[in-house]
């Protein structure tokens, strides 16, 4: 190619990089993407699909014990948790983009098992005499389904409040 | 060796070109990215449209469409033709005949306007259509009080009232002492008028204006006769665990009348929006339109209320006096409301809206579905909101209820048409109507219990085993009606050994029963030994 195009192309490239940069880093922060770093329970409304759940948390009584993340998260290491944090993020930021998602909204298996081993992790001591025998914890189903076999389906409202 | 550097520094404007395009399309795709995100974030903030202003006779839903265009996307749908198994019009413009479907009940309701015409109900959008065309308007006598619920009545109401000299204006919120007076002043007006001058008084099927205040959307009540109807059932007795405002408001002072626009939750009023019609009723012509809940909502305690209940000529309350027989019966009409406050659902909190007009979203806007209609239609976002479990379970588990009852409903009709059969064989054999009274209230009871559950639409589901209690004792009555005329007729053949109400020593050297007016149980006992299992 003729070095010619040298100098204007590689101006327009470093432009249009900087461009996208630039936008990208405006949309990044007009959408909170730095919240979604933290713990704070608000940052799961910030797409409003959760509404529901954050208002029925904070009617709870749970509210003064455990945030969203205590229990939708695994909190054995960092580098699992944010792994997990951010397959969720990419799922649910792609489901409310395309607005293409069945609701109502349920937890997927993947995190069913996340959740119920949080409850046993605070739980344990209260549970052992009950885990021992193997009745808890996500069933042997195919989709394992917390929401129909684990903790929380007796112990629905603990998490979210009551439902009506 | 400068081979390397070479090949690249010439193909420099080429990888120049390559990022500089993959830049433009990865702008393009933030930008999309940042207006779909910003559609939301205004979505979530803005969940109203206020282009017009709305006020006590915005009696047209059209202005409040502009308001309100998703919501009333959704009331518009309810012209759609939907149907299920048990409810529906069917698929075809011209509604499904229940008389059709089920002939026995021409001869229960045989000489009363339900013989002429009765079609499975379609949707909202025509409740006010229909009833001009059915034939119990046209070919029998009807008076101003349908229009109570088949129009949005509320204005017209009120005018009638103020014609009456009810105090105020209609610009008054209809909520306000005067609007109120207006409104009741009106039902007892337009009760006492013929369906056709009353019909010209309204031109909407059910109404934003009827469920809504105009200022700020708040769910309200406006039909009279259920404000009347909810402070009789709050000053009485009847137990209703499932509305904790009455509950509260017993605890009170009771210094004014129990008022749900003042005293009920909002979720209870997503059901006593529903609850302003869908309800038992007296509406023919002899007294004011009221709902019978002074005693409860229970089937026997609405019929202990009836029962006690007298015209203003003195009579004790009937719907019709049932020609084959003689008997003075009841007609039940379409108690859901009734039936919902005895189910586990509403024990639970759940209201009517819950389940006919769940949540919804488009976008990131939330709203209630305003296309009313059968959960069964609706299974995702009506039951898997609390039962998370397949949809064609849950579909299968509401279709298991509803056959059984339409089984137990089926045999309880059968009951009642042979104990209609065998009175109206009995009058022709020459008995007179008052050695049959214990054998009409025997129909009576049967007759207003299977119509009770037959009227009601769900097919027992709104309550199972409240349906099928009530169908039971349908049955019951109506066999302990058969063994009481069978008595009757067996010590006319034996004039020697006729047995007075004292001795009742029967058939079969068994108690006569004879229709208790206090309560089930205990006629449930007094005739146990009546009617045995074969191996007995």
């Amino acid at each position: 190619m003729n070095a010619a195009f040298t100098v204007p192309l590689t101006v327009l490239a470093s432009l249009l990089v900087g461009a996208f940069v630039g936008t990208g880093g405006f949309t990044f922060v007009s959408a909170k993407g730095v919240s979604y770093l933290s713990d704070d329970p608000a940052v799961c409304v910030n797409c409003h699909i959760m509404r529901e759940q954050y208002d029925g948390w904070r009617q709870s009584s749970h509210h003064a014990q455990a945030t969203c993340n205590d229990c939708h998260l695994p909190q054995d290491n960092i580098v699992h948790k944010f792994y997990v944090k951010a397959s969720n993020g990419y799922r649910h930021s792609k489901a409310f983009t395309l607005q293409n998602f069945a609701e109502p909204i349920r937890i997927v298996p993947s995190n069913s098992k996340v959740l119920e081993n949080n409850c046993l992790r605070c739980h344990a001591e209260m549970i052992d005499a009950i885990t021992a025998h193997g009745t808890l914890g996500v069933a042997a189903t195919p989709a394992g389904n917390v929401d129909v076999h684990g903790c929380v389906r007796c112990h629905v409202d603990v998490g979210h409040g009551p439902r009506r | 060796m400068d081979d390397k550097p070479g090949r690249f520094k010439s193909r420099l404007p080429l990888w120049a070109a390559i990022i500089a395009g993959a830049a433009a399309l990865a702008t393009a795709l933030v930008m999309a990215l940042y207006s779909n995100i910003s559609t939301r974030q205004a979505e979530a903030r803005e969940i109203a449209f206020k282009v017009l202003d709305l006020d006590e006779r915005s009696i047209d839903p059209a202005p409040w469409a502009k308001n309100f265009p998703r919501q009333f996307d959704g009331y518009q749908r309810t012209a759609e033709l939907t149907f299920t198994k048990y409810g529906g019009a069917g698929p075809n413009q011209k509604p499904i005949s229940k008389l059709e479907e089920d002939p026995n009940l021409l001869m229960i309701f045989s000489g009363y306007p339900f013989s002429i015409d009765y079609n499975r109900r379609r949707g909202h959008a025509y409740m006010l259509t229909d009833q001009k065309v059915t034939g119990r308007v046209t070919k029998a006598k009807q008076t101003g009080s349908c229009l109570h619920c088949h129009a949005s009545n509320a204005v017209a109401f009120r005018e009638v009232g103020l014609k009456r000299g009810a105090p105020g204006t209609l610009d008054e919120s209809l909520t306000s002492a005067h609007g109120q007076a207006q409104l009741l002043e009106g039902l007892d007006g337009v009760s006492r008028m013929p369906y056709d001058q009353a019909a010209k008084l309204v031109e909407h099927p059910v109404a934003c204006l009827d469920c809504h205040d105009p200022k700020n959307m708040a769910l309200r009540v406006t039909k009279p006769a259920f404000i009347r109807g909810i402070a009789a059932l709050a000053s009485g007795e009847g137990l209703v665990p499932h509305l904790p405002s009455i509950e509260k408001w017993r605890q009170g002072d009771r210094a004014r009348p129990y008022d749900p626009n003042q005293d009920a939750s909002r979720q209870e009023m997503r059901s006593f929006a529903c609850g302003q019609c869908h309800v038992e009723y007296y509406c023919g012509p002899k007294t004011t339109l009221f709902f019978p809940w002074n005693k409860g909502l229970k089937v026997e305690q609405i019929e202990a209320y009836y029962d006690e209940y007298r015209f203003p000529d003195g009579h004790r309350f009937f719907d019709w006096k049932h020609p084959k027989t003689g008997a003075e019966v009841l007609k039940a009409q379409h108690p859901e409301f009734e039936t919902w406050s005895q189910s586990l659902h509403a024990r639970a909190g759940v209201s009517c809206a819950d389940c006919h007009m769940p949540y919804v979203r488009e976008g990131a806007i939330k709203i209630s579905d305003h296309h009313v209609r059968s959960p069964l239609l609706n299974l995702s976002k009506s039951c898997q909101t609390c039962h998370r479990f397949p949809e064609e379970q849950l579909k299968a588990t509401v279709l298991a209820i509803q056959d059984r009852h339409h089984a137990l409903m089926m045999r309880a009709e059968d009951a009642l048409v042979q104990l209609i059969g065998a009175v109206e064989k009995a009058r022709k054999s020459g008995m007179d109507e008052a050695a049959l009274q214990q054998v009409f209230d025997f129909q009576r009871k049967a007759q207003w219990r299977v119509d009770f559950i037959n009227a009601e639409n769900s097919m027992g589901f709104h309550a199972p085993q409240e349906a099928a209690r009530i169908l039971a004792e349908s049955i019951d009555y109506s066999r302990q009606g058969f063994v009481s005329l069978s008595a009757l007729q067996l010590s006319a053949s034996r004039p020697n050994s006729a047995p007075s109400t004292k001795d009742k020593s029967g058939i079969l050297g068994q108690t006569i029963p004879t229709p208790s007016g206090s309560g089930t149980s205990a006629s449930f006992e007094k005739t146990a030994s009546l009617v045995r299992a074969p191996n007995n």
